[in-house]
């Protein structure tokens, strides 16, 4: 009965963020038209130079996915927090780490999906080659669920402040520096034809180490960000 | 529709020696008081004597600066889930989702309580006002409409003890003395109230007691 009423609770956060984040489409694609002006931008600025877009192609990539996930996290929790909603959660008799894991999934579909989505198109606009494709998606398919679930302990710390925003920034992207690394160097390697187990071995080891930990220490973050 | 709550008598909330600093200002002090089925409590006090936080407190969001809230003479910070499962909170910013219609939020709401499936959520409506509110986002809805969902909730809970910050703000007399007589009924059921309000409970002598913050 109770593990029911947990699976219930998850369904029903994760479908009540989905619809809100459905009602307020306007919000959700900001980050995805960063995403794309930025990659779009680089072949302007830098050089058309077919040789020279596909060495930075990784490591742009990754690292206006990265930056475009950071601008989205703001919305996780903030509007719960200013409504009251927050609050609810919290006193609900299920963990909130449970809670906490439906909102960060949903937050995923949402911005994480569309992100690996665009992804190849825009790889095939900085001339990545086509057999590196296939582990750009791997990459942002293992490191993207990464980067929502260590964003929202970052949130749930700064969601109290009035302008955490900055404080958010410098908490999270040191924590983001590891999948950043083993992300565009695996692409890099792809597009070398070298092996990149390794890589998506050590992608695979963090999602599971931030899908253990992070809503855990999410909810502990919360409670003392209401407090 | 009537919708019966189960009486439960048996309940006690305790507090002991309850005191809260904010910024070296010291709210309140030394509160104690124990509040049993079919008692409710009135907190009084000007604006910033720290009724809100009072309320926090009890619920379990906020920590004291000392002392222990005991519910059925277990600190609440130890059984959070038993005391989440026996308590319903409607704070000052009383968590409506504005984008979502009354009918989804009463149902997010269900599913944050213990899972029912027998619940007809359009009688809840009806019984706080809101017949024909179903579908439309509660955005549209005026602020007295958004308080009456959130006393919605009250209803769908069943929970012994409510804690209930300003509940009469925004609405009109009929919404007010529609909530009274629903918090009297609670209470007159076994329920305990907990609430903050410049608004005088009906309660016959006994039964309500008060808490004054001031210094």
């Amino acid at each position: 009965m109770n593990e029911a009423g947990i699976f219930n609770a998850f369904v029903t956060v994760l479908k009540r963020d989905l619809t809100l984040a459905f009602r307020t489409r306007s919000e959700m694609v900001n980050p995805l038209l960063f995403f794309v002006m930025v990659i779009s931008l680089f072949p302007l600025a830098v050089s058309p130079d077919p040789a020279v877009l596909r060495s930075l192609a990784p490591g742009v990539i990754w690292v206006a996915a990265l930056l475009a996930t950071l601008l989205s996290l703001d919305s996780l929790f903030r509007s719960d927090f200013d409504d009251g909603a927050l609050e609810q959660l919290l006193l609900s008799i299920h963990p909130i780490s449970v809670l906490v894991l439906a909102k960060v999934l949903a937050h995923w579909l949402v911005t994480g999906i569309p992100l690996l989505l665009l992804a190849p198109l825009l790889a095939v606009l900085l001339h990545l080659p086509n057999d590196s494709i296939p582990t750009l998606l791997a990459t942002l398919a293992l490191g993207g669920p990464v980067l929502s679930l260590v964003g929202a302990i970052g949130v749930a710390l700064t969601v109290g402040l009035r302008r955490g925003g900055v404080l958010l920034s410098l908490l999270i992207l040191p924590l983001y520096i590891p999948v950043l690394i083993f992300a565009a160097n695996a692409i890099s390697n792809a597009a070398a034809g070298l092996q990149i187990t390794g890589q998506l071995y050590f992608l695979a080891a963090l999602l599971v180490l931030s899908l253990t930990l992070a809503p855990m220490a999410t909810a502990a973050a919360l409670r003392i960000s209401l407090r | 529709m009537p919708i019966s709550k189960p009486a439960q008598t048996t309940a006690k909330l305790q507090v002991q020696g309850l005191s809260c600093q904010r910024d070296d200002r010291t709210l309140f002090r030394d509160i104690n008081f124990t509040l049993t089925g079919g008692q409710a409590m009135q907190i009084e006090g000007p604006n910033g004597s720290g009724k809100t936080t009072m309320l926090r407190i009890l619920c379990g969001l906020t920590l004291p600066t000392s002392g222990e809230v005991f519910w059925n003479d277990i600190p609440i910070q130890q059984d959070r889930a038993s005391y989440a499962a026996n308590m319903s909170f409607i704070g000052h910013a009383h968590g409506i989702k504005s984008e979502l219609t009354p009918l989804e939020n009463l149902q997010v709401a269900m599913a944050m309580t213990q899972p029912r499936k027998d619940f007809d959520l359009i009688a809840v409506l009806e019984q706080v006002g809101l017949r024909g509110f179903e579908d439309v986002p509660a955005r549209t809805l005026s602020a007295g409409q958004c308080r009456r969902v959130a006393l919605g909730r009250l209803i769908l809970s069943r929970t012994p003890l409510w804690i209930l910050d300003e509940p009469f703000t925004a609405l009109d007399v009929q919404g007010q003395s529609q909530i009274e007589s629903m918090l009297v009924n609670h209470v007159t059921e076994g329920g305990m109230v907990i609430l903050t309000s410049h608004h005088p409970l009906k309660l016959r002598d006994g039964l309500l007691k008060t808490i004054n913050l001031r210094k």
